[in-house]
């Protein structure tokens, strides 16, 4: 295992040493973290009059241990899932792909542009297909001008995508309010999907179907990154630019197919949010779902399975701490505050532990 | 100015039985070293022989695991290069530190406290002691990214004299110059020991540490293995101290075996031809600028020169990582100039990088996955764009057999081999499939004696093989030693193209110093 | 259209560029510092809220607003003693650490604010105004610029002085040097870790600073969130500005010229969609970067941690 969080994103990967011990040790440095974070975020509670425990328990409880609770978690995994798929694609070819809330929001957009109306002219599959489609385009069209800018000028796209997100956050609203405005309500949105006509629940329960969509999007990304001549291809960009130009890869077309393919999963994590759970686009909606997904994928250390898992307990987590903000009155933000804590120790952590091997030699 | 206190006999410097361990790595055991006033130091001893570290220990950046430093007899900690400094020890490194961005003054004056103003009439008062001194003049407002190596680190030997140091540590500095730009350099160390500094003189090449070294000390996998006093040294004739220090360079090992013993000559048309090839470049020395050639099969073309002046250049123009302004490339009858690095590669034209690290390997990557980098997606080893894990690693374990490669095996991260070895896997895929023109950019840089004899060896064998070889290198031993015509390369032009035999040796020399053969 | 060149809707619109340009400019500043020396300083969107909560609570509660802003400050550069520690001192990925910062800080003041005043939404005196003699009475010009409070011509005249002490004292040469080539600076005597941490921690000052600004100047209370990107801006900023001081002023005060385009326009009677006004700054840098993107050259180890020896 390579040293991720110290280094560019494309430089972990490659390593299965010794399964046994392998595993301890990722017990020990995603395990130990997440403790810490729980304990470190519980002293914040505390130091709020909130009784720690308690808390953590009410939100166990509404998240993963009552019926209704699991299935809400599930259904909010699909778009995270999709998500993590695009953030995972972009990382593990070094690129900073921070734009995905944008990328997000305009695939909702178009989603909820296109369903209520292209459901009055096609069956209900076609328009669900053709609106998650557009979905995924207008996030990789979104995602294309800071592609450009990477591939052939060398700009940096952390600020590219921040400014693009900025941008198209705004550029929703804007459509939403002006353009596909539904003239029924008085609350700006658009148009709604009929509840019949989404995303088909899965086997009579609540649960969207937008979560198969979201496990396979992760284990396809997962599997064409670890096992096919593309994947392999994007991940020499993403470790060594240099090597890739030197053994005859084309850096920026498939600089510009990294962004592509993964605006295009943010962007279709959008459409299934729209399309499976809320039919409809609010203005000034932002759930913002994507900074806090890039911690889960560094956690995950860019590997599918474990973005799954991360994902469930990080969904778990927002159902849970939304009711707590009703119930309890402690405010969803304390998830950032609980997500912030495990980043940095997560980063501590791999740091001393990349420390005692060198040591070990 | 130097100070010239210390009396002859006394060290300013002294190591005694420092040690230094990295991981897996004894690099320096128990080394005694004494530097004094007055002395070129000369430290002798091949990649790997703890040279590197025993610099470092010096100048502060790494301190050792056990053993004493002495400055001027007291026991002093050198814990960062501002400890070194302030001890009056200056270190030019292999590597220039200077930052190419800033201006030659500011470079001189880095370090000074950060709410001190630069003085430039008195920096000046002083530049002109040092010229009249050392004969060292600079300009000080040309932006130092823009100068010649050469001319950098003669900013880094001024920035010494400023500090008034007593003790300057030249860490192969003769690597960068043309033959007489090292001779200049040893005209200069003479007059900064008249001074009454101490010189340190790092090298690996014998000759050198032979002609300007007063003392001679030989370091072997990171042993002191002897030292040659000035009194011994002036008693031999060049040749018995060369001698002298192969016996303890190499043990009983003698390196004259080395010699490659090539078996065929050049035949046939040219496979390679190139005409009036021009790629524009960053700078005015790095660039490539109306170069013709040919190359035939089973010949080896030695392209000479100082670094930086576009062989690189030339060599990725050649493999096709790098646009062709104009000019046109032909292999067997094909015009390539615009064809991709993977079409040339199909071909048979192969390259073989000198950043080994930087560009020829991904760090991170099994060594099995580097073996096959220049084939992603090609048969047997993806079938349908998937990865046939179990072919790619019996393809690589026949070439870690067929090539000597030292590793654990085959998943290990090629970052974690010797550059040697990194060197053998990187031949291995060049050579796989139907090779027919290679090109080596500086094959041996950085190897060790035995791994550069086991390298030329293998380019001659490449060649008697009917392989057409280009090999560019910065060793004009090396191409002495096999090609079969050496070129000269200078700010992007070929100076002139020499048939290897008596005499090329002088002509070459001449055609570096910009002379016609 | 003649509505757009009357005087109150000039001074408005340049009185808000002023508002909403000061934050920027501070932390604009602060960045440039920061990315010179070779830390991309991702945090400080986090810093800036800091200070902005941190600087709002002090004035608040102490009646202060001088107080607030010192407030402020400390908040900020206990946010930037982290990001230092993390990644100067611990070598950590700038940019994962910067993104947790900001995070943690996003979450942690709304929280606070929440459980402090999300039922009163306390808010600040108006601030204190320094009207400069003479040059107050100039039409226009007059009140946008020289009728604020003093913390706007500070800001204005640590442009200068930053230039003066890039251009004039070794200061330039060693953050120069520590974010193109930190090893050259380090055996030429001067610690890399030490000049990077100060400089991690100037930009923290100057961002909470911008935050305290915002929250009791601009805006006269703290709102969660209340920064929305201006940090990210500053960055933007920063890295257009190519090292001159100058050059992140013009920005500052392009960009809060846009963002204050809205209250202007109303004054100018004229209605346009607000989030139509607040797309233009990011617009601009987008545009901006198209057409000079490649000329914002950045310093050659911005982002690298410097280990000594490693080579």
């Amino acid at each position: 295992m390579s040293v991720s969080l110290e280094t560019t994103p494309g430089e972990i990967g490659e390593a299965a040493p010794g399964r046994h011990r392998a595993l301890v040790h990722l017990a020990l440095v995603t395990l130990g973290p997440i403790l810490a974070a729980l304990v470190l975020s519980g002293l914040v509670l505390l130091a709020l009059g909130v009784d720690p425990l308690a808390y953590y328990g009410y939100v166990a409880q509404r998240g993963l241990f009552s019926w209704l609770g699991l299935q809400q978690t599930l259904t909010r995994m699909a778009p995270l899932l999709c998500l993590a798929a695009a953030l995972i694609v972009a990382f593990r070819a070094g690129i900073w792909n921070l734009g995905i809330d944008g990328q997000f929001l305009l695939g909702a957009m178009t989603s909820a542009a296109l369903a209520p109306f292209l459901i009055t002219v096609l069956p209900a599959g076609a328009t669900l297909l053709v609106a998650a489609a557009g979905a995924a385009l207008v996030g990789a069209v979104w995602s294309l001008l800071p592609a450009l800018l990477r591939a052939y000028q060398q700009v940096n796209e952390i600020i590219t995508t921040l400014m693009m997100t900025f941008l198209g956050v705004s550029f929703a609203n804007l459509l939403v309010k002006l353009v596909f405005l539904d003239p029924g309500t008085t609350v700006p949105q658009t148009r709604t999907l009929p509840v019949a006509d989404r995303l088909p629940t899965l086997f009579g329960t609540t649960i969207s179907g937008g979560l198969v969509l979201g496990l396979v999007a992760v284990v396809v990304v997962h599997l064409v990154m670890t096992r096919t001549a593309f994947g392999l291809k994007l991940r020499t960009v993403g470790e060594n630019p240099q090597a890739a130009h030197h053994a005859g890869l084309d850096v920026p077309l498939l600089t510009v197919a990294v962004f592509a393919i993964s605006a295009a999963l943010a962007g279709l994590a959008g459409g299934i949010e729209i399309l499976g759970v809320h039919g409809n686009l609010r203005a000034d909606w932002n759930p913002a779902y994507g900074l806090a997904v890039i911690p889960l994928v560094f956690l995950a250390r860019f590997n599918g399975f474990a973005a799954i898992v991360f994902v469930f307990f990080y969904s778990a987590l927002m159902i849970g701490g939304e009711s707590a903000a009703r119930r309890i009155g402690v405010p969803h933000y304390f998830t950032l505050v609980l997500v912030a804590n495990l980043l940095i120790l997560l980063a501590l952590a791999e740091y001393l532990d990349h420390r005692r091997r060198q040591r070990a030699g | 100015m130097p100070v010239r206190s210390a009396p002859a006999t006394a060290p300013v410097v002294e190591l005694l039985g420092v040690t230094k361990r990295f991981p897996g790595v004894l690099a320096v055991d128990r080394v005694d070293l004494a530097l004094l006033p007055g002395e070129v130091h000369a430290l002798l001893g091949e990649n790997g022989a703890g040279k590197s570290t025993l610099v470092a220990m010096l100048s502060g950046l790494v301190e050792p695991d056990a053993g004493t430093v002495r400055v001027e007899g007291r026991e002093r900690r050198i814990g960062s290069p501002r400890a070194a400094l302030q001890q009056g020890i200056s270190t030019v490194f292999q590597h220039v530190m200077l930052v190419p961005t800033l201006t030659v003054l500011e470079n001189l004056v880095l370090g000074m406290s950060w709410w001190r103003r630069p003085d430039r009439a008195e920096l000046e008062r002083r530049l002109a002691a040092i010229r009249s001194e050392f004969g060292i003049t600079l300009d000080l407002d040309q932006p130092t990214g823009e100068l010649s190596l050469g001319e950098q680190q003669q900013i880094e030997i001024v920035r010494a004299l400023l500090r008034q140091s007593r003790v300057l540590i030249l860490d192969e500095a003769t690597s960068m110059l043309t033959p007489s730009g090292a001779d200049e350099l040893g005209a200069l160390m003479r007059r900064l020991v008249k001074s009454g500094l101490a010189v340190v003189f790092i090298t690996h090449k014998l000759d050198e540490a032979c002609r300007f070294g007063d003392r001679i000390t030989v370091l072997r996998l990171g042993r002191k293995v002897g030292e040659l006093a000035p009194e011994g040294l002036a008693a031999m004739d060049q040749a018995a101290a060369v001698d002298e220090v192969v016996g303890l360079m190499f043990g009983d090992r003698s390196i004259a075996e080395a010699r490659p013993t090539r078996l065929r000559k050049a035949e046939g048309a040219p496979i390679l031809t190139v005409r009036g090839l021009t790629v524009t470049g960053a700078t005015r020395l790095a660039r490539v600028d109306d170069v013709s050639f040919d190359l035939r099969p089973g010949e080896i073309l030695g392209i000479a020169g100082i670094d930086g002046n576009g062989q690189k250049q030339l060599a990725e123009a050649l493999a096709g990582q790098r646009t062709v302004a104009t000019g046109s490339i032909t292999l067997d009858g094909r015009d390539i100039t615009r064809d991709s690095v993977a079409e040339r590669r199909r071909l048979g034209l192969r390259y073989l990088t000198d950043d080994r690290i930087g560009e020829g390997a991904v760090g991170g990557f099994p060594v099995a996955t580097n073996t096959v980098l220049k084939e992603i997606g090609a048969p047997p080893f993806w079938s349908g764009g998937i990865e046939r894990p179990g072919r790619i690693a019996s393809h690589a374990r026949e070439l870690i057999d067929r090539y000597d490669v030292r590793t654990p095996d085959e998943t290990t991260p090629i970052g974690r081999l010797s550059g040697g070895n990194i060197q053998k896997v990187l031949l291995a895929r060049e050579l796989s499939g139907e090779a027919r023109v290679v090109v080596f950019n500086k094959p041996t840089y950085g190897l060790d004696v035995q791994n550069i004899m086991a390298s030329r060896n293998r380019i001659a064998a490449i060649a008697d093989a009917s392989l057409a070889v280009l090999l560019i290198s910065t060793d004009l031993e090396e191409l002495l030693d096999v090609a079969d015509r050496i070129a000269v390369m200078a700010a992007g032009r070929l100076t002139g193209i020499v048939a290897n035999d008596e005499g090329a040796r002088a002509r070459i020399g001449a055609l570096m110093i910009g002379r016609a053969a | 259209m003649e509505a757009l060149l009357t005087a109150a809707f000039l001074t408005a619109l340049l009185a808000g560029a002023v508002a909403a340009g000061v934050p920027l400019l501070l932390a604009g500043l602060g960045e440039q510092m920061s990315e010179k020396a070779g830390v991309l300083n991702i945090g400080i969107e986090g810093m800036m809220l800091m200070g902005a909560y941190l600087g709002f609570l002090v004035a608040f509660e102490s009646g202060n607003v001088a107080l607030g802003f010192v407030a402020g400050m400390a908040g900020g550069m206990a946010v930037a003693l982290f990001m230092a520690i993390l990644c100067v001192g611990l070598g950590l990925n700038q940019i994962v650490i910067g993104i947790g910062l900001t995070l943690g800080v996003e979450g942690l003041t709304a929280l606070l604010h929440h459980f402090q005043f999300s039922t009163t939404y306390p808010r600040l005196a108006a601030a204190w105004r320094l009207p400069v003699p003479g040059l107050v009475e100039l039409p226009v010009i007059g009140p946008a610029l020289f009728d604020r409070h003093p913390l706007v011509y500070l800001a204005f005249l640590l442009v200068p002085l930053l230039a003066w002490l890039y251009r004039r004292t070794a200061l330039g040469l060693t953050l120069r040097a520590a974010g193109e080539k930190p090893a050259a600076l380090d055996v030429a005597g001067i610690d890399v870790q030490t000049v990077r941490f100060l400089a991690v921690l100037f930009t923290g000052a100057m961002a909470g600073l911008g935050g305290a600004f915002m929250a009791n100047v601009a805006a006269g209370i703290f709102i969660p969130f209340m920064t929305g990107g201006a940090g990210f801006i500053g960055i933007v900023l920063a890295m257009l500005a190519r090292g001159r001081p100058a050059w992140v002023l013009i920005g500052a005060v392009i960009f809060g010229g846009a963002l204050s385009l809205t209250t202007a326009l109303q004054v100018a009677g004229l209605n346009v969609p607000t989030d139509l006004i607040q797309m233009l700054p990011f617009a601009a840098v987008m545009a901006v970067l198209v057409l000079y993107g490649r000329k914002a050259r950045l310093p050659a180890a911005l982002g690298l941690p410097y280990v000594r020896g490693a080579r």
